[in-house]
């Protein structure tokens, strides 16, 4: 009896090896789900968006968007590490996924642990802006006067874990002046307190802050990127006006929850590598004024390197400055 | 003349056939949607926005404004029918258009609401359209301080939305202020009142709650009692409005439009306040006030009015200046985004079709709603006829759909059971639910503004009042309570309270 079970068993464990094999080969055969953290129509669904048409044409699938909000994006990094990893749930995470760890200390997953990693989609450079009537010309005398006003001077963010709050951060932490931060709940309200000349100075990509920068609503210094953006021509480089090692960019990864089969992630990372030679989405991307990666950054191996380094990075600055959820 | 000749660019634009198809069927998509229970404005606009990718910029952008009016038409439809609001503006209109509904009254609510909406909203285009930049020049110089002092004035006005006991009309608004602490404070980080689920970081969601201690606690009373229930089911003899109403409406909507498109244009929290406001301000000013929360068509007639107003007007930041003012008009920028259109001040010089035929498809939107809606009106009021065994499980059912569909999170049907049990003991106490949602909504807003503007002021309280238009604000709000302390007021307000109790 326990015999024939045991050959039951074995029969049946052959049977899902060769199904599981088979599912390999096969995979893609129905809709992807990329799961989104944040709202409809926000910069990363539209990175998710642009990206995820190509990469469903690469594996012969469509990719299917869900848009689960809450708690800067660990709601959405929770589901996906729970779900089944079969290679149908994918998830798009920003910088925010090697920031949760330090911003909540009881996060109910971990970023190294209980994912495998697709590659790098794209990195967004930041801008450092001011109100337009701020006494500064350059980003020199800027953070001259920062320092020298150290007690008047106001930073906007749009809030914890938000992109503009890491960079203000490390700015502050760049040039070694403390300063008043002033958090929003989004970029939208900080962006109109700086047009209305409420606060500041402000750090945030250049998907939020391009067309008031080009409108001469607010003040530009410098943009974190290696060479002058194409629609931001007049804007220097953080190397140009004279601080190089201020080089934060808001990067975008993909992710599937650990046990996902390496075969599978390797399909979903050579479909990312062809969407990323996409026309379109080079085209659509360089007018985000994102920078398009190199295949080589996305890779499973290239990504998860980047990932544990940023989150040693910005684990002590984010303890320094206080903000975390215990 | 300028102004004629970009309407008339914007007319080109608007009136192609395609745009008006498009305008039309974003309108219907917006109305359909928009009408199930728990789906507002924000959340229709989420769940429609990847339909208009495909399209042309200027007739995506038409598009997502036509499902914009529909679904806060909509939405209002599901307040005023089953006293289910999607979003805060349409929690004041289910005050007393669900009451009207009860009294074979749904007709004429649902006219009135179309009415106010279209002429508030023709309005509200035609300031956009003259004096959009001006206008947001004044609505910068609003800081925190002066959304702080502009919100005290919004919650001491607002002590009107209770018709029954005062001190439970504050137990109300101070409960809704603590629900709505729950989440991660802005400033600190730390989380408050979350019980360890994460979910609760980012807050209880608005939906929930209305759909809670809205809909959920009304369908529990509803079960309860066979009597109230035929209430729903009672003949409707007539849908359009009388001469009596029509007298009755009139102001109110005229009030409402100016008082909405003010409001509207502060980014910070005034489309928010709108339909409170007007709210407030018709029962002080009316002589039915006793009738308030019992099915007064004012109460439907302002509120309506001055949340369209606003939805038009708040379009004004968005357009002059790229940032959005709520979360329809961040999904709106996406939208320009997604179609290689970098949204600023530059719109209006380098895209003068784009902005202008935008501008006029919002007048034409509001034409297409009313001309879709009026006949829609005896189809909307038959659903009522629907025996309540079918209905409150197909309501119950659609309202869990539509919150699953805006965040795709279990944990806010969780929630909106357990609210609809809290909203089912709040009625059986005899406590309203409107300032629970008023405190609710406004609370964080009054928090974060407090707390910012004594940041900037470095913990210097006299900002308030140094700052003029929030010193202005500040005295209106004490001549406001020193008025109603008055001895003769207050007798009068005693006056309500004993034929009503």
């Amino acid at each position: 009896m326990i015999k024939h079970f045991t050959v039951l068993a074995a029969a049946a464990a052959v049977s899902l090896a060769a199904g599981a094999a088979v599912a390999q080969d096969d995979y893609p055969t129905q809709p992807i789900t990329m799961v989104v953290p944040f709202s409809a129509g926000g910069p990363t669904d539209t990175v998710t968006r642009l990206i995820a048409e190509p990469m469903g044409k690469a594996l012969g699938q469509q990719f299917v968007i869900q848009n689960v909000t809450g708690a800067g994006g660990t709601v959405a990094a929770g589901q996906v590490a729970n779900a089944e990893p079969d290679g149908y749930t994918v998830l798009m995470h920003h910088i925010g996924m090697s920031t949760a760890p330090t911003l909540y200390p009881n996060l109910p997953y971990d970023p190294l642990e209980d994912f495998e990693t697709i590659g790098l989609v794209t990195e967004v450079p930041m801008t450092i802006v001011a109100r337009k009537d701020f006494p500064a010309e350059t980003l020199q005398e800027m953070i001259d006067y920062v320092k020298e006003h150290a007690d008047e001077v106001t930073l906007a963010n749009a809030g914890i874990g938000a992109a503009s709050q890491l960079c203000g951060m490390l700015f502050m932490d760049a040039i070694g002046t403390q300063l008043t931060t002033v958090p929003y709940p989004g970029t939208g309200p900080a962006l109109t307190d700086l047009v209305g000349g409420q606060v500041d100075i402000m750090c945030d990509q250049t998907t939020n802050t391009t067309g008031q920068i080009l409108g001469g609503e607010v003040k530009a210094y410098a943009v974190t990127a290696e060479e002058r953006l194409a629609n931001l021509p007049d804007v220097p480089t953080t190397a140009e006006a004279g601080l190089g090692d201020f080089q934060l960019r808001i990067w975008h990864g993909l992710y599937v929850p650990a046990g996902t089969d390496p075969a599978i992630v390797e399909k979903l990372s050579s479909a990312l590598q062809t969407a990323l030679q996409d026309q379109n989405v080079i085209d659509r991307f360089a007018e985000l004024g994102t920078t398009v990666v190199s295949q080589d950054r996305a890779t499973p191996e290239a990504h998860t390197e980047m990932l544990s380094s940023q989150i040693e990075l910005w684990a002590p600055i984010i303890k320094a400055a206080g903000v975390t959820a215990e | 003349m300028d102004l004629l000749a970009n309407l008339g660019l914007g007319f080109d634009v608007a009136l192609t056939p395609v745009n008006v198809l498009y305008c039309f069927v974003g309108v219907l998509l917006g109305t359909l949607v928009g009408v199930l229970p728990g789906i507002g404005p924000t959340g229709t606009v989420a769940i429609l926005l990847p339909i208009t990718f495909t399209l042309e910029p200027v007739t995506a952008l038409i598009m997502l404004a036509g499902i914009y009016y529909g679904a806060q038409y909509g939405g209002s439809t599901s307040a005023i029918l089953i006293n289910l609001p999607g979003e805060s503006s349409s929690a004041v209109t289910a005050i007393d258009g669900h009451q009207m509904a009860r009294q074979g009254r749904a007709g004429q609510a649902l006219v009135t609401a179309a009415v106010g909406s279209f002429f508030a909203g023709s309005v509200a285009t035609l300031v956009l359209a003259v004096a959009a930049p001006p206008l947001t020049r004044i609505a910068l110089q609003f800081g925190s301080a002066e959304y702080f002092s502009l919100i005290v004035l919004g919650l001491v006005a607002s002590v009107a939305l209770a018709h029954g006991s005062i001190i439970k009309a504050l137990a109300m608004i101070v409960l809704g202020l603590l629900f709505g602490m729950v989440g991660q404070d802005l400033y600190s980080g730390q989380p408050r009142f979350t019980f360890g689920y994460f979910e609760l970081y980012s807050g209880i969601n608005f939906v929930s709650m209305a759909v809670g201690v809205f809909g959920v606690a009304e369908i529990l009373r509803n079960l309860e009692d066979e009597a109230t229930r035929s209430v729903l089911v009672k003949k409707i003899e007539r849908l359009w409005l009388s001469k009596e109403d029509i007298r009755r409406i009139i102001m109110p909507i005229l009030r409402a439009t100016g008082l909405g498109s003010a409001l509207g244009i502060l980014p910070g929290g005034g489309h928010v306040l709108a339909s409170f406001a007007s709210y407030s301000l018709e029962k002080k000013l009316s002589r039915n006030e006793a009738e308030f929360g019992k099915g007064a068509i004012e109460g439907v007639a302002g509120p309506e009015s001055a949340n369209n107003a606003a939805a038009q007007t708040s379009f004004i930041p968005l357009m002059t200046l790229g940032i959005p003012a709520h979360p329809v008009m961040a999904l709106i920028i996406g939208a320009f985004i997604i179609h290689g259109i970098t949204p600023g001040p530059n719109v209006i010089r380098d895209e003068p079709a784009l902005f202008w035929g935008v501008i006029v498809s919002m007048w034409v939107g509001n034409l297409l709603l009313l001309i879709l809606n009026l006949p829609l009106v005896g189809l909307w009021v038959r659903m009522l006829t629907i025996p309540y065994r079918v209905l409150f499980p197909a309501i119950i059912t659609f309202a869990c759909i539509g919150t699953y569909s805006i965040g795709s999170n279990a944990f806010d049907i969780y929630a909106i059971a357990l609210l609809g049990l809290v909203g089912y003991v709040l009625v059986k106490l005899d406590c309203e639910p409107a300032p629970l949602l008023l405190g609710f909504v406004l609370g964080p807003l009054l928090e974060e503004h407090l707390r910012r503007a004594m940041i900037i002021s470095r913990g210097d309280p006299m900002t308030f009042i140094e700052r003029p238009i929030s010193a202005a604000l500040l005295a209106v709000a004490v001549i406001a309570i020193v008025l109603s302390l008055m001895p003769a007021i207050r007798r009068k307000r005693e006056e309500v309270f004993v034929e009503e109790d």
